[in-house]
């Protein structure tokens, strides 16, 4: 389980994000989390308080948006979302389409200061 | 109670591995060094799989591994015996390499001395996929025990690799693996990965997945070649 890591790093940069911006309480922070990018969501939700213990991020909100994968197809020349990780196959003309052009996301997006 | 203000921020949560990682990249292509990951679950065959390839190249090319284990150094004494250069790292209850350890381990060692370097990953088909080691090829082990399944239970691992490499082959029939089936899961998940069937006991598909190896390599320094000179021209 790495998600007590990502969490670590996600405190730093919002520590490091609050002192920049003249300081205070992280009440909240915002994800953006691809379906490819290797981390559970469960997890890190699991792990978040944790990590936040004792710094500026404690008691805070982790608000995730999921990033589903899109994939260019090049037989219909256009992007379409997938709803599964396991078929990398055009829904629409059931083409295996290996561009991912979305969903590895992992990054910070915003946060809540008081 | 004052009321929360909202900062818009735009921060990769792993900016620091990446960084490294374009960092080791970037000295690997300098040093003219073709450096290769495998990751698998544990118990895979990657050590063996591994030590068989640098048997096989290490009289035509210099070759090196560094190998990544929770707890012993069991698997570099292995891969010593191949008579290669092996440094060990251990993570402890890190359960994958980040490309800090790598940095680290690579500490002192002069890279323009190989033409090879492997990076064995901790056994782990989870973890491992977040983190870009600055390799140049990054192979998916999956043994023929493991089940034909196994690329769509962890799809994200299989899909950011280059190569997916069958193991164990020579017990395939006793286990009743169904190549076509297995053939057919990675291919859903990454459709255009190339896929190497092998045995490292009995040498099966070894001397094709090698001289592809090689191929890589060769177009690797070729396109860096080439990098080179348009920054001359430029």
């Amino acid at each position: 389980m790495h998600e007590l890591s990502i969490a670590l790093s996600m405190v730093d940069i919002a520590t490091e994000t609050a002192e920049r911006n003249g300081g205070g309480k992280v009440t909240a922070i915002y994800l953006k989390l691809g379906a490819l990018a290797g981390v559970v969501k469960d997890a890190l939700q699991f792990s978040w308080e944790a990590a936040c213990a004792d710094t500026v991020l404690e008691g805070s909100r982790l608000v995730i948006e999921d990033v589903p994968v899109v994939v260019c197809c090049s037989g219909c020349r256009a992007e379409r979302k997938l709803d599964s990780i396991n078929r990398l196959i055009c829904p629409v003309c059931q083409q295996p389409t290996p561009a991912v052009v979305q969903g590895k996301e992992l990054e910070v997006t915003g946060l809540e200061i008081e | 109670m004052s009321v929360p203000r909202l900062v818009k921020v735009r921060e990769n949560v792993l900016k620091h591995n990446d960084f490294l990682a374009r960092e080791l990249r970037r000295d690997f292509e300098a040093a003219g060094v073709f450096a290769v990951s495998l990751v698998s679950s544990p118990g895979s065959g990657k050590t063996v799989f591994l030590e068989s390839i640098l048997r096989s190249l290490r009289n035509e090319y210099r070759v090196a591994a560094l190998v990544g284990d929770l707890a012993t150094d069991n698997d570099a004494a292995r891969l010593a015996r191949a008579n290669a250069p092996v440094r060990q790292i251990t993570t402890g209850t890190t359960c994958h390499l980040e490309a800090e350890m790598v940095r680290d381990a690579l500490d002192g060692w002069p890279l323009e001395d190989l033409d090879f370097l492997f990076i064995e990953n901790v056994g782990n088909l989870v973890c491992p996929s977040s983190y870009d080691l600055g390799e140049n090829y990054r192979m998916v082990l999956m043994s023929v025990t493991e089940g034909e399944d196994k690329p769509l239970k962890y799809p994200t691992i299989f899909n950011t690799s280059d190569a997916a490499v069958i193991t164990k082959t020579d017990i395939a029939e006793a286990v009743g693996f169904d190549r076509d089936e297995a053939r057919a899961s990675i291919r859903s998940v990454r459709p255009d990965m190339e896929i190497f069937e092998v045995s490292a006991k009995t040498g099966e598909g070894m001397d094709l997945f090698t001289a592809r190896l090689v191929e890589k390599m060769n177009s690797a320094a070729m396109e860096a070649a080439g990098g080179r000179r348009q920054a001359v021209v430029n």
